[in-house]
């Protein structure tokens, strides 16, 4: 089968357990992106993927090919890293044909690629200069071609956006997604900035304590959090306690929620409603009576903050659509049925 | 941090106490030197003062010359070596967890604390016939009688490289402890074997860092007198055993101070050389 397994992988630190009995099928030609708090295995999941890490136990196969027992040097994979590891001695032509040098390709060849990555990546003529004399973003994009140059199997990225400032970063994201699609190479992106993986995926792994947590496209992620800890992660998001009363229906701060329907024999859940989807309004009614404690005026989106009882709601909402709520203001809140997640215990 | 230019006398102060130190040990007793060359000896006495070449001009003998030529040959070999087995030691010896790191850089300082008259007698022993390591190899099988292994030119070589060793790899530790290890790496996932990663990636790297410790352990070497005498022939002799022959035991000072200026000024022309080299290298 075309792609890439990783069947029941684990790697330990000792008795710790970086890795845990990880499952994953990566179809040919699928941007994943491995997300995840630090210390939470993604990375050590990317380096056993490359060998630079050996799995404890389990396989990595790819194309049907059982690759565990190859070295690095065998694989047939780019890697970009975090530092980017640009080679300081050589210049940006000579970084870029370090593979096709190490196999022996002529001179020729070399030259020949080297100008097609350099201008698929738009630094044309770039190929005589020292790395050190290239901007952030650049540096990037040359770690980018050096990874691309032999045409591997697969592109394998650690953290590599991290060193480039905010808006540099945004701009990166699309240019890496476009350019995965146009070479059609299978993907993985390890971060820890979920922006980025919403922008880039068709796949978003979530990890956490060495586990998958989820493994999704990424609006399911977003729309349909498997657990707490997902729907927290990614994006802003609002828990709140929901329970089922005396006479059977669901409600939330001790509102009824009509709509809401619990799993079958559960009185208590954890239930995760997205800022966007809160409603404010006036007071009373069917809705959550609260007090706005704080409004975040951003401009773009305005965040308020309504305080319920000590628990905090935070509602979401353009300018165009806001209602006019100073701070201190008694709101009501609704929360629509069909937006709310019930979330696992 | 900013460093603002000193404005008056006072922010110089600092610097009184270590430029004292070096008028006085280095500048005044250098100068007495190179003036004394250029004085004439005495043979009944010791030297009286003058302005002749004479020393120089002595100095320029096939027997000096080939002395000179030895000595450098000999400096130039100990640095290789050394840097040659110190820099994949070290690169090894920094991948290690920290508490090997640290049992082994406390084991070659303790080898600095050794003098250069006990390595060279602990080398003679070892190399001796009666109770050197040729009795182990024939104990093993590996000879058939024990020889000895001085006194000769690997003798004088194999000590020399084991006093510069750890002064060599305490050099090499801070600039490969702060390498980059994803360097390796990347060359590895490109498809480069480690060993190939090493030569292609580390070294080149690390350049400037290798030559300065090639030009250290030179110079370190160069000065070595001790050594040759223990565990060499006489023709192992440097130009250090020669400065020091005709210092104390001819008393020919000023031919002995010629001597150390000219050694002192081949290796400075040596050292300028190698970085003149490097330097060069660069700019490419």
């Amino acid at each position: 089968m075309p792609g890439l397994d990783i069947n029941s992988i684990t790697k330990k630190f000792g008795n710790f357990a970086a890795v845990d009995n990880v499952q994953l099928n990566v179809p040919h030609g699928t941007f994943v992106c491995l997300l995840g708090p630090s210390g939470c295995g993604k990375t050590t999941l990317l380096r056993m993927i490359a060998g630079l890490e050996e799995p404890t136990n389990g396989a990595i196969v790819l194309d049907g090919e059982d690759i565990t027992p190859l070295p690095t040097h065998k694989r047939n994979l780019g890697m970009v890293f975090q530092s980017l590891a640009l080679f300081p001695h050589l210049s940006v032509g000579d970084n870029i044909a370090y593979a096709l040098r190490i196999r022996g390709a002529s001179k020729e060849e070399q030259k020949k690629r080297v100008d097609e990555l350099l201008s698929l990546i738009h630094l044309t003529g770039f190929a005589d200069r020292p790395v050190a004399k290239l901007s952030g973003g650049q540096r990037q994009r040359v770690a980018i071609a050096r990874a691309l140059a032999l045409s591997p199997k697969l592109f394998l990225l650690d953290e590599p956006l991290s060193a480039l400032d905010a808006k540099l970063r945004e701009a990166m994201q699309v240019e890496l997604r476009q350019l995965q699609q146009r070479l059609g190479i299978t993907t993985i992106v390890v971060t820890h900035d979920q922006r980025e993986a919403m922008t880039m995926a068709d796949l978003v792994v979530v990890m956490g304590h060495g586990k998958i947590l989820q493994a999704a496209p990424p609006i399911e992620i977003y729309r349909k959090p498997a657990d707490a800890f997902v729907a927290d992660f990614i994006g802003i998001t609002n828990l709140l306690p929901a329970e089922v009363d005396s006479t059977g229906r669901t409600t939330i701060l001790g509102t009824a929620i009509p709509g809401l329907a619990m799993p079958a024999g559960q009185t208590k859940a954890s239930v995760s409603v997205r800022p966007e989807d809160v409603h404010l309004g006036s007071p009373g009614g069917s809705a959550i009576t609260g007090e706005v404690s704080f409004v975040r005026d951003l401009g773009g989106t305005i965040e308020t903050f309504v305080d319920v009882g000590g628990t905090s709601i935070i509602a979401v909402t353009t300018p165009r659509e806001r209602h006019d709520v100073p701070v201190g203001a008694k709101v009501g809140v609704t929360l629509p049925p069909a937006s709310c997640v019930v979330l696992g215990a | 941090m900013r460093r603002e230019a000193p404005k008056s006398v006072a922010d110089y102060t600092p610097l009184f106490f270590p430029a004292l130190m070096l008028i006085v040990f280095f500048v005044v007793p250098f100068s007495t030197m190179i003036a004394v060359s250029f004085f004439k000896r005495n043979p009944s006495g010791f030297y009286t003062p003058d302005f002749v070449f004479d020393n120089y001009a002595r100095f320029l003998s096939v027997f000096f010359g080939g002395v000179l030529g030895f000595s450098l040959m000999l400096a130039v070999l100990v640095a290789v070596c050394c840097v040659c087995i110190a820099f994949p030691f070290t690169y090894l010896l920094t991948r290690r967890p920290r508490r090997v790191q640290t049992l082994w850089l406390v084991g070659l300082l303790s080898v600095l604390s050794l003098s250069e008259v006990i390595i060279g007698f602990a080398w003679s022993t070892l190399f001796s016939r009666t109770a050197g390591i040729t009795n182990l190899f024939v104990a093993i099988g590996l000879m058939d009688k024990p020889v000895a292994l001085l006194p000769t030119f690997g003798a004088v070589l194999t000590g020399m490289v084991y006093q510069a060793l750890p002064y060599t790899i305490l050099v090499l530790y801070p600039a490969l402890v702060r390498l980059d290890p994803t360097l390796l790496e990347a060359a590895r996932t490109l498809g480069a074997s480690p060993i190939r990663a090493f030569f292609n990636v580390v070294a080149p790297a690390l350049r400037n860092t290798i030559v300065a410790t090639l030009i250290m352990v030179f110079v370190f070497a160069l000065g070595s007198y001790l050594l040759p005498q223990i565990l060499g022939r006489p023709q192992h002799w440097t130009l250090s055993v020669l400065i020091t022959d005709q210092a104390i035991y001819q008393s020919n000072m000023p031919f002995a101070a010629a001597m150390a200026v000219f050694l002192v000024l081949i290796s400075l022309a040596l050292v300028g050389l190698t970085l003149l080299v490097g330097r060069r290298e660069n700019a490419l």
